[in-house]
């Protein structure tokens, strides 16, 4: 298996990657920007966001409970799913008791975690993704790079085969250029999917314990339309998107979609209350919600518990440097960037990713615009030292550092060390092919020089001018 | 901030380990701007590094053997300034994590409380800049990333910089993003490291300036490293060697 540092340098030489990284970004952060100077009481937004999150997260028991028995009282049918085989087995479970053959899905990372669409290929099921990023993505029978854009490494060009693979039925001549031809095309597509679909599955971005309700927000409709016209609506949601109240709700919607693309409000907020009443006009037959924990219970216990105020407004992918430079898949996992620097390991075990806890320079811009006010390099830092403790960590660092550090506590020696390799080392950057050998050295003067040394140490030349002074 | 110094009073140099090292003129010109600022200063022996390395590294245990000797080296001292806004952040805003719990956690609050960064500290001192003209072209100012998000230092460098008659200072397009040096992150992905630094530099190119500075050695070597191996003529020095006036050769130029 390879690791980050090997995907990463596969993105890096990849020029249309390079090409949909630098342009889409800086849109972000344009845009997020602007919205957030919009609004003045943004920071005290954060504040109060995270200060409730924090709270039902100390009470999440409670919470969850009230919520669960409102959405019962709704008339929905709630299950929990303590991992993510359960959780497919549950959903794969109500689609064949309800005779399901076509699912219209909403974008839902709690399935890309579950890895749900694999499951309802494997029981037999045709499952079509409707949020027109992750139909793209599951065209090209790819994974989202992105946790709210998940098609963002891919240009035009690179889509318009996939479409024209997949849609035979259409004119072979017809134009596929403007992003206006691509929305319209896979419109036409997906409504007839909508129309024909006997169930749809979406995710949820808050549960409110208050109602019962579950909130799903999007800019394409294609959540409403996945969750009204189908048979079976089926809601996929972690058990840490629980808010007590409406009014909490709120609160979060107002900072997530400033944070995640600069809007003050998505195309469409919707609120999912039990299925059809008598006398609605329309709504699904049978509302089910499926709850995960996944670990959660557990992460919650621990130290990285922040992790789970995360909203997945993806701010902190947008903000953060590599992210830029590699894009999400060099990754490996559901959850890239910052957030799944913290969120992975919790997840899996530190053991099986502990690289990508190293794709950080600690520059904090994620926190600093993290709107639930996550200290996510922290975060990642403590996930270091985790790795540090188990030895997940190269006997060669750890030698390092250990060496380092006992030098670093012995200053007389620590002092003549320097006074000695600072010379050479001047010295020695005369013959630059000699020193590209040497690790460490090598990894640095590969594409940049080493600005050499003056050569004599501070602490050297310091103690000879006291010496001179009366 | 009750521990802050006033004129005539003792500061205490952290001189820092890359300054100590590979350019010891930073700590000389630190020297002479906190002396010109009307400071004595000391500098206390047996300094070697802030622990920073390991701490980042996820080597608690010996980041805070290597930090617990800074709080004996500098307890004496009213305040302590460092020409780096990352070792400056370490003591301030992690000493205190570090050493939570522990026996030495009041120590290292207190040394928290009075460990600046050189431009912070000179510009809340008033101090003026050495320097009295500047010919040398447009200035481009880099912040670091802990100078910028981990000290909240944004106005003060600026502020010292534009004293200078004759300096034209200008902003980079992206101020706040990371050069990509990142301690040992700049050798374990260095492919990732070296492409913000291009991007760094390219940044700098395009604004115009024939100069750049910043308050920290490792953005500094990073970003000059880059530029150099891209043929870019941009001078690069330590803020502190400009403020003083010890503008000599670049980072990066003294090549043998």
């Amino acid at each position: 298996m390879s690791g980050f540092r090997d995907r990463a340098r596969t993105a890096l030489a990849d020029p249309l990657l390079q090409k949909a990284l630098r342009n889409v970004p800086r849109g972000f952060i344009a845009k997020r920007a602007k919205a957030k100077a919009a609004l003045p009481e943004f920071e005290q937004l954060r504040e109060e966001a995270s200060a409730l999150k924090a709270f039902t997260l100390d009470n999440l028991d409670t919470f969850l409970a009230t919520f669960v028995e409102r959405a019962q009282t709704s008339g929905a049918k709630v299950h929990f799913a303590s991992n993510t085989e359960e959780a497919n087995r549950i959903v794969i479970d109500i689609l064949k008791k309800a005779g399901v053959h076509l699912v219209a899905k909403g974008k839902s990372m709690i399935s890309e975690e579950t890895e749900l669409n694999t499951a309802l290929q494997r029981a037999g099921m045709e499952m079509v993704e409707t949020d027109l990023g992750e139909y793209i993505i599951q065209l090209r029978d790819e994974k989202p790079s992105h946790i709210v854009a998940p098609a963002i490494h891919l240009s035009r060009r690179e889509i318009e085969p996939a479409f024209r693979q997949a849609h035979t039925e259409l004119p072979s001549d017809r134009q596929l250029v403007e992003k206006e031809d691509f929305v319209a095309e896979a419109r036409s597509i997906l409504r007839e999917k909508f129309r024909t679909a006997d169930a749809g599955i979406t995710g949820a971005n808050l549960l409110i314990a208050e109602t019962g309700s579950t909130v799903l927000v999007t800019n394409e409709g294609n959540g409403d339309l996945s969750s009204t016209l189908p048979r079976i609506h089926v809601v996929l949601a972690s058990i840490e998107k629980v808010v007590p109240t409406l009014e909490d709700a709120t609160t979060i919607l107002r900072l997530l979609a400033r944070s995640a693309t600069g809007q003050e409000i998505t195309s469409y907020t919707s609120f999912f209350t039990g299925p059809r009443r008598p006398g609605d006009v329309d709504g699904p037959e049978e509302m089910h919600i499926v709850l995960l924990d996944n670990g959660r219970s557990e992460i919650l216990a621990g130290p990285f518990s922040d992790i789970l105020k995360c909203i997945r407004c993806g701010a902190c992918l947008n903000h953060c440097p590599v992210f830029g430079a590699v894009g999400g898949h060099a990754y490996g996992g559901v959850y890239p960037g910052p957030m799944g620097e913290v969120l992975a390991p919790a997840l899996h075990g530190i053991g099986k990713v502990s690289d990508i806890v190293d794709a950080c320079t600690m520059c904090g811009r994620c926190a600093e615009v993290c709107p639930m006010g996550i200290p996510l390099p922290s975060l990642i830092r403590r996930w270091r030292m985790e790795a540090f403790r188990q030895a997940q960590v190269s006997p060669v660092q750890r030698l390092g550092l250990k060496v380092w550090a006992w030098l670093a506590r012995h200053p007389h020696l620590y002092a003549l060390a320097m006074r000695i390799a600072m010379p050479l080392l001047k010295f020695a950057l005369r013959w630059k092919e000699l020193l590209r050998r040497i690790p460490g050295l090598s990894a640095w003067m590969a594409e940049r020089e080493l600005p050499p040394p003056q050569g004599r140490t501070f602490t050297a030349m310091w103690k000879a001018a006291r010496r001179k002074r009366p | 901030m009750s521990h802050a110094p006033h004129k005539g009073e003792t500061v205490a140099l952290f001189v820092t380990c890359l300054v100590d090292a590979m350019r010891p003129s930073v700590g000389f010109a630190a020297v002479r701007l906190l002396e010109h600022a009307g400071f004595c200063v000391e500098v206390p022996e047996g300094q070697t590094c802030c622990g920073q390395p390991a701490f980042n590294a996820g080597d608690e245990e010996d980041a805070r053997d290597v930090a617990r000797r800074m709080l004996d080296i500098f307890a004496p001292f009213d305040a302590v300034v460092a020409p780096s806004g990352s070792c400056a952040g370490m003591v301030r805003r992690h000493y205190p994590e570090l050493f939570a719990g522990t026996p030495d956690e009041e120590r290292a609050k207190a040394l928290a409380t009075k460990t600046f960064e050189l431009c912070e500290f000179l510009h809340r001192h008033d101090a003026s800049p050495l320097l009295r003209k500047w010919e040398g072209g447009p200035v481009a100012w880099h912040d670091s990333c802990s100078s910028r998000r981990e000290l909240n230092i944004h106005e003060a460098p600026r502020a010292l910089l534009r004293r200078i008659p004759g300096l034209e200072l200008v902003e980079l397009s992206d101020p706040e993003a990371c050069c990509g040096f990142g301690g040992l992150f700049s050798v374990k992905l260095p492919e990732i490291s070296t492409r913000m630094a291009t991007d760094k530099a390219q940044d700098v190119r395009n604004s115009g300036a024939t100069t750049l500075v910043g308050p920290d050695m490792g953005c500094l070597m990073n970003i000059a490293g880059r530029m150099s191996r891209l043929g870019m003529n941009i001078r690069v020095l330590h803020v502190a060697e400009l403020l003083a006036g010890m503008t000599g050769s670049g980072i990066g130029e003294n090549a043998a």
